[in-house]
């Protein structure tokens, strides 16, 4: 029973607001200085790639921000479903802090990619599985904030968009699966760059930088998440308290 | 039968239904009154489970009214503002498939509750060619062939001439010493007999 | 005495297609545009049979996609305007049920009708007789499909603004597997090969999408009626 306490705590605006307050620092320590270890292995310490010269270290930026990418989604479905089935306000709260976030990580994503083609293929973009995937990702994204801003009543636009995430969840690996499966039929399989390839030194920042856009996601996703509930929840009791 | 407790209902920033409670029983009407904007419509949505209210609970029969929904919603005839009916359908088809999806319906039947709502003479005219009056009928004959326990009417008397509101009056009287309950949300007041009429005033519900 | 579920499918299907027959230009518009988009595309690339061919399984399945957007709208937003969507919700009969009826409905007035005019627009763009049955084929299929996606995209933009623009972004991303294997279905149906493999993975889309997108579809009418 402890746990549905401890459960119940996070369906209470006023806590989670007090709890984003007091976490949201030490994510935000624990990312910038994982951030700087990574960068200081992956710029500094590991020997450039035996191909792609020093080209390759865009994956310390590009291989993180895709998995985010992903894993942000993945997040705002869960807290949208926790959102439409257990009725939390904050739930849906989260699920619309995260969309932004995943967004821009794919954006990212793309971005980097594209910095990454000029010098491996020599143009700028190629339709190259992963970078099509994200590109109808972001398309999700969009969609998905779209909607959330299309209708007006704040509750049936958590419910709705709740919906339409839960949906894209389930459609996101059918998608990637078609993508991949399109490549295939029409160039060999290209990888910008592959586990295999990389020795240890090289590994192990890429390993780090993971980790620092976690808590990075983390941080920023606490500090919208008190803006969420702060617009959210302008006109109820405890803000005043808690501004006073 | 229907218990409605400390309904709490937020449309946007807006407190509409703030802590709406009240009781019914079988054989009894609850009017609901208060000026535009009062929650009358919201309330009742709220209690046909159209509209999730925030905080409180609506129960039939003992039972949560949402967790028994298709149970509820087969002893329920709701009505709203406009009267739901395909315009490019006559009258007579609209009840028949708007009736026939909940309960097999005969011919005869349809056109009894025609008759008895003064729709005949324009029942087979597709919906579109008929005034808001005439369209009111023919949704009222579909709310007496429902064969519900309870009725959820907003402003059922709306669009109509004097007799129509009489025929209004009647229905529900007759809904009521069938046994069952009756909703409605009005502006004046219906003419009905006194004795099992409650009113629910819901400007007067503070926050 | 209350309705059965076959009953219940009869009536929703019954009712839909009389009011289409009661307003055969709309059923018609789908159609037409299709075949607009069919034409645009030689007009802007080429009137060379040979390249053509080479674009027709794109053009033919965008143009398909477009088409059945355009149609979406007629699935759910004139009932949600005159109220009785809301009936249906209050009818105590499983709505995910009667929404499958209108979806299949839908896609016997729209998908299917384009999947039977499609030769007509393909035989332009260059595609050999050989391949019209299959190409048939996989557009009724991938149609069947995209008609049951469009389903819960349809009931989520009820209550949005500008819902006709949000409709097409919200499908077409869910819509890309569909497109992917049913472009390749078709060009393989052009090369002369068999479709087998790309048919089975369309069926398989279909399937899932007929045991979760009604159930979907009901959610967010539900939410959308709020």
């Amino acid at each position: 029973m402890a746990t549905w306490t401890w459960f119940h705590r996070f369906g209470s605006p006023p806590w989670v607001y007090g709890f984003a307050a007091r976490w949201a620092p030490w994510f935000g320590g624990a990312a910038v200085l994982a951030m700087l270890v990574a960068l200081y292995g992956g710029l500094v310490l590991a020997p450039p790639d035996y191909q792609q010269k020093d080209a390759f270290r865009i994956v310390y930026i590009h291989a993180p921000s895709a998995t985010m990418s992903m894993a942000v989604y993945s997040t705002m479905a869960v807290a949208a479903a926790v959102g439409l089935i257990w009725r939390m306000k904050v739930a849906h709260a989260a699920a619309a802090a995260c969309a932004p976030i995943g967004a821009w990580f794919t954006v990212a994503t793309l971005g980097t990619g594209m910095l990454w083609g000029k010098p491996m293929w020599g143009a700028y973009w190629v339709w190259d599985p992963r970078l099509t995937s994200e590109l109808v990702l972001l398309f999700l994204y969009l969609g998905y904030m779209g909607l959330r801003a299309g209708i007006e009543d704040p509750q049936k636009a958590d419910k709705a968009s709740a919906v339409l995430a839960i949906v894209g969840v389930v459609n996101l690996p059918i998608i990637h699966y078609s993508v991949t499966w399109w490549n295939s039929l029409h160039q060999p399989p290209s990888r910008l760059i592959g586990e295999a390839d990389m020795d240890w030194s090289m590994v192990w920042p890429l390993l780090v930088m993971f980790l620092a856009f976690f808590l990075y996601f983390g941080w920023v996703l606490l500090i919208r998440l008190r803006a969420e509930l702060l617009r959210r929840e302008r006109n109820a009791s405890w803000i005043r308290e808690v501004l006073a | 039968m229907l218990k409605v407790s400390g309904l709490h209902l937020w449309r946007g920033d807006r407190h509409v239904l703030r802590g709406v409670s009240f009781d019914a029983v079988a054989g009894q009407c609850v009017l609901l009154t208060g000026r535009n904007g009062a929650g009358k419509t919201t309330l009742l949505r709220a209690i046909a489970g159209l509209l999730d209210p925030e905080q409180g609970e609506v129960n039939w029969r003992g039972v949560s009214a949402r967790g028994s929904r298709d149970e509820f919603h087969s002893e329920l005839a709701y009505l709203g503002h406009e009267a739901p009916l395909k315009g490019d359908l006559t009258g007579r088809e609209n009840l028949h498939f708007a009736i026939g999806i909940r309960r097999a319906v005969t011919p005869a039947e349809i056109d009894a509750a025609l008759t008895r709502t003064n729709a005949q003479p324009f029942a087979d005219r597709a919906v579109r060619t008929l005034s808001a009056g005439q369209r009111r009928r023919v949704a009222l004959a579909g709310v007496l062939l429902a064969g519900a326990v309870l009725w959820l009417l907003d402003e059922p008397t709306t669009n109509l001439d004097a007799d129509g509101k009489k025929l209004v009056a009647t229905l529900i009287e007759e809904q009521i010493a069938r046994g069952g309950i009756v909703v409605a949300a009005v502006h004046q007041d219906l003419d009905l007999a006194a004795g099992r009429l409650v009113t629910l005033d819901l400007s007067g519900i503070a926050a | 005495m209350k309705a059965s579920p076959l009953a219940v499918a009869r009536l929703v299907m019954a009712r839909d297609l009389r009011l289409a027959f009661r307003k055969p230009s709309q059923l018609l518009q789908p159609l037409m545009f299709f075949m607009i988009v069919a034409t645009l595309f030689p007009l802007s690339l080429t009137p060379e049979m040979s390249r053509l061919r080479d674009a027709a399984p794109g053009v033919l399945w965008i143009g398909a996609l477009l088409s059945s957007l355009l149609a979406l709208e007629f699935l759910f937003r004139e009932d949600a305007q005159d109220g009785t969507l809301e009936q249906f919700a209050l009818s105590g009969q499983s709505l995910t049920w009667m929404l499958f009826a209108k979806t299949c409905v839908h896609w016997l007035l729209t998908g299917l009708p384009l999947a039977l005019f499609a030769p007509i627009a393909a035989a332009g763009l260059g595609v050999p007789a050989e391949a019209m049955w299959s190409m048939v084929a996989a557009l009724a299929l991938g149609g069947f499909a995209l008609s049951l996606i469009g389903a819960i995209t349809a009931g989520l933009t009820l209550g949005a603004r500008r819902g006709g623009v949000l409709l097409s972004l919200l499908t077409l991303p869910l819509a890309v597997p569909i497109l992917v294997f049913g472009a390749d279905a078709t060009r393989e149906a052009i090369m002369g090969g068999t479709i087998l493999p790309q048919m089975q993975i369309l069926g398989a889309i279909a399937i899932l999408g007929v045991t979760l997108a009604p159930l979907a579809a009901a959610a967010a009418v539900r939410i959308g009626l709020e």
